[in-house]
């Protein structure tokens, strides 16, 4: 079992014959994701990376079924990629594109009230479920099968996370990047929620950092759920001064509620075990699974 | 993005924000004749530099006489400030705003800000102006009033109305704030702004509603859309290595230790930084090089770390997905060949193309330090920085 996506899910890429998207798709493709198609507003009609190319994302879900996109649509156009996928009411829709104005997310939020299609990302890497399906931009190489539930906000966390559980024997479920940037789709709690459910999930390993109360929120739900698998976690940025934005457009202490000690606490009364080193967090879930 | 106060201010006035009189200069002479020109009693000279709590530290004047302009202009100029924002080097002052000075009758706060638990505008306003909203916040919290917006809404009247009758009883007063919510508003998103603050706010005894301060950050990533406030810019605020550091498309921030990082993506920068610290070494800076796709741009990151005298000391930690390792590999052999390299360098790459990254980096005959996995990286730096200060 895995959350979200596996090897059924039938995939589409916006911004399909980019540069960006062409790369990536032929990658998901080569790990053996079902990709089905793509959409370049345009070019429909034309056959790319040996699949249909589609002017809209309506179009490209009649004609193939397709429930999931990743979309690599340059910034400037992306907030409205993210705002067609959901009008076709496509069921996940996995945003990669980095640096979307904050205020068109805005926009997208307002527009994905009441809609069926959940949101992954911006500026993230994806979702993986080992062996199945790959629909971002990670290595994918570095996962394998396993009982380990991955979400991250840092995408090369992720990664790390994911060798750290590979190396130690565990493998993963399924692997999250829920993104960078403070306006973002899924939070921690909706991706807690569904591993939780998830029968195969035996641990969780939860990747956060500085800005923010995703943590936090995260920390209250750990706390009320009756049907806790054990959770580790990891908060990045105990090192950053205040005020000072640490790469991601989120990334940045502006109250105290925000700090790597504040959420470390609200995990760890919660009942998560703290990794202490990112370097460890391999080692210590496969400590809580024995 | 942030920008001055008179730039502010004069973006704000555009919004129909009233604003005290006021006009920069760059040099005394320049701030004599903008004193004879406003023609008030009054006068408040203020330093323009990109950090608060000026006023505590003398950097805001308030002077009766043009003459009296030019000399606090005299002292201000080219002087450094140090706040608690500036960190203890302080900030030289290149200009000062001179204004006309308010018969203030009351202080209050405004800000709007976007707010990640609602994905939506939050409107923040006290009746406590003049204060860190901080420090209110903890002392008196029921003094301040809090509206949120949902996504991408417009205010609804009755709501601004609320806010404004919060701060004033009196009915004018009350209107001038609904009207100054409103027009804050379409500034925040008409400039796409991440945050507007206005404190204080004021009231005079003339019955005005005037914002004699202002700060506001912008959203960068619309600067393809908004080229009149990418150009407020003002590089001789921003620190020259992280300046040129953005022209490299590196995302990089200097901090106190001596430990150069740099690592491809924002939290595992910050996770490599961390974990310097739990094997008791200090990072020299914050870099993120995803955006360095090149083997050029690795270069240029490499040598901004290396000749930088702070720097004892690098460690390269990449885990590509995105990026290539083998560019890494590239763009580290090209500049370490360049400078010579004398410091220790740990490197650790992982993820796409890694054989031939590490069979780059092998064949170099360079003494880069390998290390194997993430535990490794922090613990071999700091022992190889160690050891050279033996």
């Amino acid at each position: 079992m895995s959350i979200l996506v596996n090897k059924n899910t039938k995939v589409i890429c916006q911004g399909f014959t980019g540069s960006q998207g062409t790369f990536h798709s032929e990658q998901s493709i080569a790990y053996g994701t079902n990709f089905v198609g793509g959409v370049t507003p345009g070019k429909g009609g034309q056959t790319h990376l040996d699949l249909p190319v589609f002017n809209t994302v309506k179009e490209a879900m009649d004609k193939t079924g397709a429930n999931a996109t990743t979309i690599y649509v340059p910034p400037p156009f992306a907030g409205d990629a993210i705002i067609e996928a959901a009008d076709a009411d496509i069921p996940l829709i996995i945003a990669i594109t980095d640096g979307i104005p904050i205020h068109d997310m805005m926009k997208v939020k307002k527009h994905l009230n009441g809609k069926k299609s959940k949101l992954i990302g911006p500026n993230c890497p994806g979702i993986i479920t080992p062996g199945e399906a790959k629909l971002g931009i990670m290595p994918g190489y570095v996962y394998k099968q396993g009982k380990v539930g991955i979400i991250s906000r840092s995408g090369t966390l992720s990664y790390e996370a994911g060798k750290q559980t590979t190396d130690i024997g565990l493998g993963q479920t399924t692997v999250i990047g829920i993104g960078g940037d403070p306006i973002n789709g899924m939070k921690f709690v909706e991706v807690l929620e569904l591993f939780m459910k998830d029968e195969k999930t035996e641990g969780i390993i939860l990747i956060g950092e500085i800005g923010g109360t995703a943590e936090v929120d995260a920390a209250d739900f750990i706390k009320q759920d009756k049907n806790s698998k054990p959770i580790v976690s990891f908060i990045a940025g105990a090192t950053a001064p205040p005020g000072k934005r640490m790469g991601h457009a989120g990334a940045i202490v502006s109250s105290g509620a925000e700090t790597a000690p504040e959420k470390i606490e609200a995990l760890k009364s919660a009942g998560a075990i703290i990794s202490k080193s990112p370097a460890d967090l391999g080692s210590t879930m496969l400590e809580c699974l024995k | 993005m942030n920008i001055h106060e008179y730039q502010a201010k004069e973006l704000l006035k555009k919004f129909n924000i009233n604003v005290p009189n006021g006009r920069v200069a760059h040099s005394p002479s320049e701030a004599l004749r903008i004193a004879y020109d406003l023609k008030c009693k009054t006068f408040v000279v203020k330093a323009q530099i990109h950090a608060g709590g000026r006023g505590k530290a003398g950097g805001v004047k308030i002077v009766k006489s043009a003459k009296d302009v030019g000399r606090a202009a005299d002292n201000l100029i080219d002087s450094t400030l140090v706040t608690p924002q500036t960190g203890s080097e302080g900030k030289v002052v290149r200009k000062i705003y001179i204004e006309e000075g308010s018969n203030i009758e009351k202080e209050f706060y405004i800000s709007m800000i976007i707010d990640r638990t609602t994905d939506g505008i939050t409107i923040i306003a006290s009746t406590e102006g003049g204060m860190e909203i901080e420090e209110v916040a903890e002392k008196n919290p029921e003094k301040i009033y809090t509206l949120s917006l949902k996504p991408n809404t417009k205010i609804n009247i009755d709501d601004a109305k609320k806010i404004a009758s919060s701060l004033s009883k009196k009915k004018n007063l009350a209107d001038k704030i609904v009207k100054l919510i409103l027009s804050l508003h379409k500034a925040m998103v008409s400039t796409d702004s991440l945050m507007i603050e206005i404190n204080p706010l004021v009231s005079t005894k003339e019955g005005e509603i005037l914002a004699l301060d202002a700060k506001i950050d912008f959203d960068e990533n619309a600067f393809y859309r908004q080229k009149n406030i990418e150009e407020l810019r003002d590089e001789d605020e921003e620190d020259p290595l992280e300046l040129k550091a953005k022209r490299h498309d590196l995302n990089y921030v200097k901090l106190d230790g001596e430990i150069g990082v740099m690592v491809n993506g924002a939290g595992l920068a910050m996770a490599t930084m961390d974990l310097i610290k739990l094997n008791g070494g200090a990072p020299a800076n914050f870099m993120d090089i995803a955006g360095a796709a090149t083997p050029e741009r690795v270069a240029a990151a490499f040598k901004l770390l290396y000749l930088d005298n702070d720097v004892k000391g690098i460690l390269c930690n990449v885990f590509g997905g995105m990026m290539r390792t083998n560019s890494i590999a590239e763009g580290l052999v090209s500049a370490a060949k360049e400078v010579k390299m004398a410091k220790p360098v740990v490197v650790r790459l992982e993820g796409t193309n890694i054989e031939l990254g590490r069979k780059i980096l092998k064949e170099s005959g360079l003494p880069f330090i390998n290390a194997e996995n993430f535990g490794d990286t922090a613990k071999k730096i700091v022992e190889a920085v160690n050891k050279e200060k033996k």
